[in-house]
């Protein structure tokens, strides 16, 4: 790369900055008032709205195989999602997707 | 409100935060190699983990970095994908909303993905004080930040001898998946979940981060359609 010392520490302290703004936005400036309704319902939704999009385009196209789908990472991806549902732990649901992912990647290797 | 409260609720949160290691880990080591091979020095490899403590737009910034984009594009991709924290901080105000300003502070701080799925889990499955609420998040945070930190330095220390059959690129699918799973309670929160992942795949071709805030928001208004066309039938 070819910026400067300078440079880079500059952009790295404005993502600093930016990203602790958009994480303090709501909280710190609404704080304790209260919020509409709809608005309380629409959040509840926040996580299951937010993980599904952020992972499902890198299990379609892992970077890593280039963009095209693989065997492993969707097996992988398959079991840490059921067996989140059936046991309700994250804990489990990361050990399977590790264990189905190294398990494939070694057996199609 | 009792201090034992408190202190339960932080070593629950403590106890909940320490799964999270097995993606936090490999996904700061990557971090550290991917950084340093692009050309960082450890300091600026720990600079970004420390000050942007946002494992997804760290890796957008650097990779644009490597490419020499123009510094305003690297920060308008770094942030877009960063959009989602805006909405963890409006989805927080209910449960958190009421606590000091600097609480309030280190929680956004320390509001990286993992710490707020955990947390906001917990207060939708149970009605604690405030105080217990915010010793919770701490307690999540805990042991998952300081890793994060040593893994980035680790990584940017040994560099290239991470072997690339580690797969650690899958590392953030196998932590959101799994944070996924337990957080599908309903009817709703499936449809959601649906239309978020459809959306998103469909939006991918746009920049980094618009399409996912694109698929989030119609999400939002699918679980909420949803459970109002429940409450109608009910």
């Amino acid at each position: 790369m070819s910026f400067s010392d300078g440079q880079i520490w500059g952009i790295i302290v404005a993502l600093g900055v930016g990203t602790f703004l958009m994480r303090f936005s709501f909280l710190g400036l609404i704080g304790d008032r209260p919020l509409p309704p709809f608005v309380l319902k629409l959040l509840r939704y926040t996580p299951v709205a937010v993980f599904p999009g952020l992972v499902a385009p890198l299990v379609m196209s892992p970077a890593a195989t280039g963009g095209t789908p693989d065997p492993a990472r969707l097996a992988a991806a398959v079991a840490t999602l059921a067996v989140g549902v059936l046991t309700r732990s994250v804990l489990w649901a990361i050990l399977a997707g590790a264990a189905t992912l190294y398990g494939l990647l070694w057996l199609l290797g | 409100m009792s201090t034992s409260t408190t202190k339960s609720a932080f070593r629950d949160g403590f106890l909940q935060g320490l799964p999270f290691l097995l993606v936090i880990a490999p996904f700061g080591l990557l971090f550290g190699v991917v950084g340093s091979e692009a050309g960082l020095n450890v300091a600026q490899v720990m600079g970004f983990s420390f000050l942007v403590i946002a494992g997804a737009a760290q890796f957008t910034a650097v990779q644009l970095m490597t490419e020499n984009a123009p510094v305003i594009l690297i920060l308008a991709a770094a942030l877009t994908v960063n959009l989602r924290m805006a909405m963890y901080s409006a989805s927080l105000v209910p449960y958190l909303g009421a606590a000091p300003l600097w609480q309030r502070a280190l929680a956004a701080y320390l509001s990286v993905d993992q710490v707020y799925a955990a947390s906001i889990l917990r207060y939708q499955e149970r009605t604690e004080p405030l105080p217990a609420r915010i010793a919770f998040f701490f307690g999540v945070a805990a042991p998952l930040v300081p890793v994060w930190y040593g893994t980035t330095w680790a990584g940017a220390a040994l560099g290239a001898q991470v072997p690339e059959a580690m797969a650690l690129d899958f590392a953030l699918p196998i932590t959101f998946l799994a944070m996924l799973g337990p957080a599908l309670r309903t009817l709703p929160h499936v449809a959601a979940a649906m239309v978020s992942a459809v959306m998103a795949v469909v939006l991918a071709g746009l920049p980094t981060g618009i399409g996912l805030l694109i698929a989030a928001l119609c999400a939002l208004l699918t679980g909420a359609a949803v459970e109002t066309w429940q409450e109608r039938r009910a």
